[in-house]
């Protein structure tokens, strides 16, 4: 997995609440057997009309933001579908950093198996980032995971909490895989004793 | 003497396998159900890395996404990145040897609705599919829930699944339904009083007499969509009515295996003085036949209600609100039983099993559907299909005029030929009414199958109560 140690990028604002992985990216676009690729399909209902042609108003259209690596939105952000091909998208479009009141669980999960940060502040915090990313490509803004800290365009910084294992495996690009298959010893012992207690399983 | 524990703790910490100081915790799972949309990937980074799947016995694969529900599927998918992901599918199922209901197989359908059909859910277990429906499962009193493809690759390669505790949340209904409500208005009304991030965070148990009082297929309708009101699963404490369904079924324990089960399925409850971390109690009388209005299943009021104003909202909810008003074309003020429809889709996981068919079947008997009015019922499985056949409810349906078709997810999320097109209004028993869901453009309502039936007659969101 790529690591996620500090990004200073240009920050999109999507002020909508509920946005779902339908929109993040529609069904049409699951029917790959690969991880890559979607990122020109991210947020496609929205960004594209009928006929493919960019609707010029939504926010990745617009110059400023055609080159964002954050994106600051509404709360229960991801809601829906498990797909991981949202957050897949959404890395594939160069998007490394989401920033929320709120998130749906499976999404949130996701993003953290992709090398994607999902940031969870209360509505005030995200109020103020919002603004400031409506100042476009000027106002970038730096996310440094190892400190927890997110410094505006105007160098104010605002502290975030991450779960500390979580934090572990974005810095260092860990595979969750290899770390379990570590735990193979602890795994067989679980079998061996759940063989006695429940053998209908 | 321990410590008072709910149903979710007890199921948790019987499927512990490692907890490291800083909380994060290793959990087994008893079983992992596999389709065809999300699983190739995880598949792919086996091979790639030179992993084996740990226990193919636990692992359950059946397509169902992709495929048309017409009866010429059988001579191959047309749609040639769908007929890709399904012959991925059979491949993967083959190379590693997991348990598998080809399109070909007469018990292939929903893998939310074969799971429980097969015996393959039991009480007490841990549950996984790379769906966010799985929490189906719950209805069975199994721990079950939704996880993504590298989540899949991960349960695929360790049997287990890294996961943090999360908080326990009761929502119980109380007293009875009135007639004419269902497991549906249960579910949705829950998730109109609670938001669909009013759960995020927690397991919900289900519980109250109304909920006990439902039958395992009305239960399965509850916990499913748990997920839309944002809960990781949604758990109902089994029961004598959760005996009788798994009993005999051909994956159920039989035998001295099905007395030791019993015995401990037996102690699969919440203890009464266990800590919840909220709690939300709804009066079962209080509950009317609901539809949804809007693009977030939140959005739901009784059918006798009106389309509301975004002014009735607060916060980033007044501009959704707009949003959703401008896509769904709809004007404040309005009836909701003014509202015309133009299609009607019966079937999805959460409402694609026998006693769907059967409440729909009985709006229907001897009536015809509105002229003009395309209808499909789209059962849940091979074997709904066939009872349905074999109790004469098949015959109702195309009577009426509906489409009888062969299973899968179909309509309800569109990614095989049943799709809408844009401006199409549709009554819908599946679970989610995003924008685009059932194709871009298209407009759903959610509703229970038999509101579903009487809108198909009326040709107008309808309230079931003026048919019955």
């Amino acid at each position: 997995m790529e690591k996620f140690e500090k990004l200073t990028g240009v920050a999109a604002p999507l002020p909508m609440v509920n946005v779902d992985t339908d929109m993040i990216i529609p069904k049409q676009f699951l029917k790959t057997i690969k991880r890559s690729g979607l990122g020109v399909n991210l947020f496609d209902e929205m960004r594209y009309d009928d006929d493919g042609k960019e609707k010029p108003d939504f926010v990745l259209n617009r110059p400023a933001y055609r080159n964002a690596e954050i994106l600051v939105a509404g709360e229960n952000f991801g809601c829906g579908s498990s797909r991981e091909h949202a957050p897949w998208a959404i890395k594939d479009f160069g998007i490394r950093c989401v920033i929320a009141p709120s998130f749906a669980d499976i999404f949130f999960n996701n993003c953290f198996k992709n090398g994607i940060l999902p940031i969870t502040l209360p509505q005030s915090q995200v109020d103020m980032l919002m603004k400031d990313a409506e100042k476009g490509a000027n106002a970038k803004m730096t996310v440094d995971l190892e400190a927890q800290t997110i410094a505006t365009s105007d160098g104010e910084v605002i502290a975030f909490d991450v779960d500390p294992f979580r934090k572990h495996c974005l810095l260092e690009g860990l595979d969750d895989i290899a770390l379990t298959l570590e735990k193979g010893a602890a795994i067989d012992r679980f079998e061996k004793t759940a063989e006695t207690r429940r053998p209908w399983v | 003497m321990t410590a008072p524990k709910t149903l979710y703790d007890k199921i948790w910490d019987a499927h512990l396998v490692d907890e490291a100081e800083d909380g994060t915790c290793l959990l087994y799972i008893d079983r992992h159900l596999v389709h065809e949309v999300t699983s190739p990937q995880a598949f792919e980074g086996l091979r790639m890395a030179g992993r084996t799947v740990r226990a193919p016995e636990k692992t359950i694969a059946v397509p169902d996404h992709n495929v048309p529900t017409t009866a010429d599927r059988l001579d191959g998918i047309k749609n040639e990145e769908s007929r890709i992901q399904v012959e991925a599918l059979d491949r993967n199922a083959s190379d590693f040897g997991i348990n598998y209901y080809p399109v070909s197989d007469i018990r292939q359908g929903i893998v939310h609705i074969v799971g429980p059909e097969q015996g393959w859910t039991l009480p007490g277990m841990t549950v996984v599919c790379g769906d966010s429906h799985t929490a189906t499962h719950g209805a069975f009193g199994a721990l079950a829930h939704g996880i993504g493809t590298s989540e899949v690759e991960h349960v695929l390669a360790t049997q287990t699944l890294i996961q943090q505790k999360s908080k326990n949340m009761k929502v119980e209904i109380t007293g009875q339904l009135r007639p004419g409500v269902t497991a549906k208005d249960i579910t949705l009304s829950v998730i109109g009083a609670t938001g669909t991030a009013g759960g995020t965070g927690h397991v919900i148990e289900y519980c109250g007499e109304a909920i006990r009082s439902l039958s395992m297929e009305g239960r399965m309708t509850v916990c499913n969509m748990a997920i839309e009101g944002g809960a990781r699963a949604g758990l109902i404490a089994p029961d004598e009515k959760t005996y009788q369904y798994v009993k005999g079924r051909p994956h159920a324990p039989k035998g001295a295996q099905w007395e030791a089960a019993l015995a401990w399925w037996k102690t699969l409850y919440s203890d009464d003085d266990a800590h919840w971390d909220k709690v939300v109690t709804i009066r079962g009388e209080d509950i009317a036949p609901v539809v949804t209005w809007g693009t977030s299943p939140e959005d739901v009021l009784p059918i006798d209600g009106v389309v509301p104003a975004p002014e009735d909202f607060a916060g980033g909810k007044v501009e959704a609100a707009k949003r959703a008003l401008d896509y769904m074309g709809l004007t404040p003020g309005t009836k909701l039983s003014d509202i015309a429809i133009d299609t009607v889709f019966i079937g999805s996981c959460t409402n694609g099993r026998i006693e769907d068919l059967r409440a729909a079947a009985q709006i229907l008997k001897g009536k015809k559907i509105k002229e003009g009015m395309r209808a499909m019922v789209v059962p849940g499985s091979g074997l709904v299909r066939a009872q349905a056949e074999e109790e004469g409810l098949a015959q109702i349906f195309i009577d009426a005029g509906f489409e009888w078709r062969l299973a899968g997810c179909s309509m309800c999320l569109a990614m095989n030929p049943d799709q809408l097109s844009p401006g199409e209004r549709c009554a819908a028993t599946s679970n989610r009414n995003f924008e685009g869901r059932q194709g871009r453009g298209g407009r759903t309502h959610l509703m229970s199958p038999a509101m579903a039936a009487a809108a198909a007659v009326t040709g107008h969101l309808t309230d079931v109560r003026e048919m019955m």
